[in-house]
């Protein structure tokens, strides 16, 4: 079930780390050779500021996918956060707080939402959260006008955009670095060192099994789909910080944030996944972007190559899973 | 022990009768507030033939989609097939009569191609459908878009035919759904592919240890399913007399054909369900659409509605199961 269940096969330790941190490295490497500037905190930093919301976002999808189901309704969550604060802010720019405390308020409900519709109306997650989906991207539209016209404040922008300067040995250190290592170190914690992970990787393993075993089966499951959603907001409001503000920020994020997830090892349909594996295949993903931006290959291109290593990070990782027996 | 019968023959009564409730309930409430609003010159039989027509893309789309769900796979890849098929037939068609014919034909063979591809990746190298297939509508799409970027070709006047042309009154693209939503039909119930696509899609493991070939059969389910898209690419081409790369997406034809599908009574998890339940989806989503355009909704509330209109419907058939949802 988790990596520690399995002391014996210790010594094949080689075999045993995730390829995922082989690939971010090697991919670093190729990004450097290409571009010398990238080894300059300037280069670096500024490239995991850039990846810091899509590695929040795939950490709380990964929640989800360990508990065995889908959160497609991310993406939407990002665009509300985006579209409402700054169709509030526009009206009173100085409410930031209360802004991001609002939309932390939004994206509990819509994890309480996709959480019941799933436990309680039994609708499978899949469809469960491509309705939310849907309803939000609509609520966001009709708050908006169809046109946002609000502009978001240099406050709010502050998460996103600012760094601080004159840290010793790396110069500076953007907010969004800070904030995703918090949010990292925090939700790494909840899924490998406190119970609700354990939890989480039994109902995904096996629901029957784990409700047999005395498992809150539901309110496992709808804490997974609040995790994913406050991780959504978190990520929106980073994005906030250097992303135009349109309707459509946030669409298809979701799926890139599954691709994270994928990428890093976690099994979809539940049981399996790391967070740290996980914001490293964000890393990856976004590494891969920045590589063929630098290669000056245009948008289809990247779009093919996204897809093909999709395909190819789960045939490897099923191969691996069935040649190790695990 | 009777009450124990008893009760399993209720529960199968109730599920094969729940589209015709859920269409009786859109029928009761597009007349309701056609009635209500004063709006009964929208009650006449061409009408009720104007509201088919407008998805006949999406009816094609879903039936073909009912077949990947029926094996328990899932198909992102129809909208970026559909565009693709769309610009492929009117580019070889450039506007001549004689070249109709083979572009079906290349249409047609794309189509085979691409389920062909996407049941070998999740048969053989046994990667989860909805990556396999995200995968694939990735690839496609950016290889679509590294060619052409906005309307391409054109579609000679003999073509329209399929869109435009009408038997006896009807639209003539509205029999051929029908008639292909038949030939589905018979094979899903009377042919061996047909039973084999139940068995594989309610137990795989089952099906496999009764000697079938189960990859066979999951391959043979996405061939018809991206022929399906395919016939959609060629409706859409015909309809809007050229193809563009982004008609697909644009209809979110495959989250939308998904939708349909379970709303129509087939089991997400596969093994349970058939084409006339989907046409019961389609016509019930029609039947919505035209509900909220009678009542004068925005089309952003529209939007809003929809969404909780698709868990709701999903819910109506789920709420009573007992099984846990993924």
């Amino acid at each position: 079930m988790t990596d520690r269940a399995v002391p014996a096969r210790r010594g094949r330790a080689f075999a045993r780390i995730n390829p995922v941190y082989v690939v971010l490295a090697a991919l670093l490497v190729a990004i450097a050779l290409n571009n010398p500037a990238f080894v300059e905190p300037t280069g670096y930093m500024n490239f995991v500021k850039r990846a810091a919301p899509l590695a929040i976002l795939a950490a709380g999808q990964l929640f989800v996918i360990v508990s065995g189901g889908f959160d497609l309704s991310a993406g939407a969550v990002v665009t509300f956060v985006v579209v409402g604060a700054s169709m509030l802010l526009g009206e009173n720019p100085d409410g930031t707080w209360w802004v991001i405390a609002l939309m932390y308020g939004a994206g509990l409900g819509v994890g309480l939402v996709n959480g019941a519709i799933v436990c309680y109306l039994r609708v499978p997650s899949l469809i469960a959260t491509l309705g939310t989906m849907i309803s939000l991207g609509g609520a966001a539209a009709m708050w908006s006008g169809g046109a946002p016209r609000g502009y978001l404040s240099d406050g709010f922008r502050w998460f996103g955009r600012a760094n601080l300067g004159d840290i010793p040995v790396i110069g500076f250190l953007p907010v969004a670095v800070i904030v995703l290592g918090v949010v990292g170190a925090a939700l790494g914690w909840l899924m490998h060192g406190a119970n609700l992970g354990r939890l989480l990787h039994a109902v995904g393993d096996n629901p029957r099994a784990a409700r047999l075993a005395g498992v809150p089966v539901n309110r496992v499951r709808i804490t997974a789909f609040v995790i994913s959603a406050l991780s959504a907001v978190t990520a929106g409001v980073l994005l906030g910080g250097f992303a135009g503000v349109s309707t459509d920020v946030g669409a298809g994020f979701e799926l890139q944030a599954i691709t994270a997830a994928v990428l890093g090892g976690a099994q979809l349909l539940g049981g399996r996944g790391s967070v740290l594996a996980t914001i490293a295949g964000a890393l990856t993903l976004t590494a891969i972007f920045t590589l063929l931006n630098f290669l000056g290959l245009p948008q289809p291109v990247r779009q093919v190559v996204q897809g093909v290593i999709l395909i190819a990070a789960v045939a490897v990782a099923t191969y691996r899973r069935r040649s190790s027996g695990g | 022990m009777t009450a124990v019968v008893a009760r399993a023959r209720a529960g199968l009564r109730f599920e094969r009768w729940a589209p015709a409730l859920l269409l009786g309930g859109a029928v009761g409430l597009y007349v309701g507030i056609a009635l209500l609003t004063g709006q009964s010159q929208y009650l006449t039989p061409d009408n009720a033939v104007a509201i088919l027509g407008r998805s006949i893309a999406l009816g094609i789309t879903a039936i073909g989609q009912t077949f990947a769900i029926l094996v328990a796979s899932i198909d992102l890849s129809v909208a970026s097939l559909i565009s693709a098929s769309a610009v492929l037939a009117s580019v070889v068609m450039n506007g001549e009569p004689r070249m109709i014919l083979p572009a079906i034909v290349a249409v047609l063979a794309l189509g085979a191609l691409v389920g062909l591809v996407n049941g070998l990746i999740i048969t053989k190298l046994e990667v989860n459908p909805l990556i396999a297939t995200l995968g694939m509508a990735l690839i496609i799409q950016g290889g679509l878009s590294a060619f052409v970027s906005n309307f391409a070709g054109a579609v000679p006047e003999a073509f329209l035919v399929f869109a435009y042309g009408a038997i006896a009154g009807v639209p003539l693209s509205l029999v051929f759904l029908l008639a292909l939503a038949a030939v589905a039909g018979f094979v899903l119930r009377f042919t061996r592919f047909g039973s084999d696509i139940y068995s594989v899609g309610g137990n795989r493991d089952a099906a496999r240890l009764a000697g079938l070939r189960t990859d066979r059969v999951v391959i043979g389910a996405h061939v018809v399913c991206s022929l399906c898209a395919a016939i959609a690419g060629l409706y859409l081409a015909s309809r809007l007399r050229s193809g563009a790369p982004w008609i697909g997406s644009d209809g979110v034809y495959d989250l939308e054909s998904i939708a349909v599908v379970v709303i129509g009574g087939t089991l997400l998890a596969g093994g349970r369900g058939g084409v006339w339940g989907t046409m019961g989806g389609v016509l019930i989503f029609s039947l919505i659409d035209a509900t909220f355009n009678l009542a004068g909704v925005d089309a952003f509330a529209k939007q809003v509605l929809r969404g909780v209109v698709i868990v709701a419907a999903v819910a109506f058939y789920a709420v009573r199961s007992r099984r846990l949802v993924a």
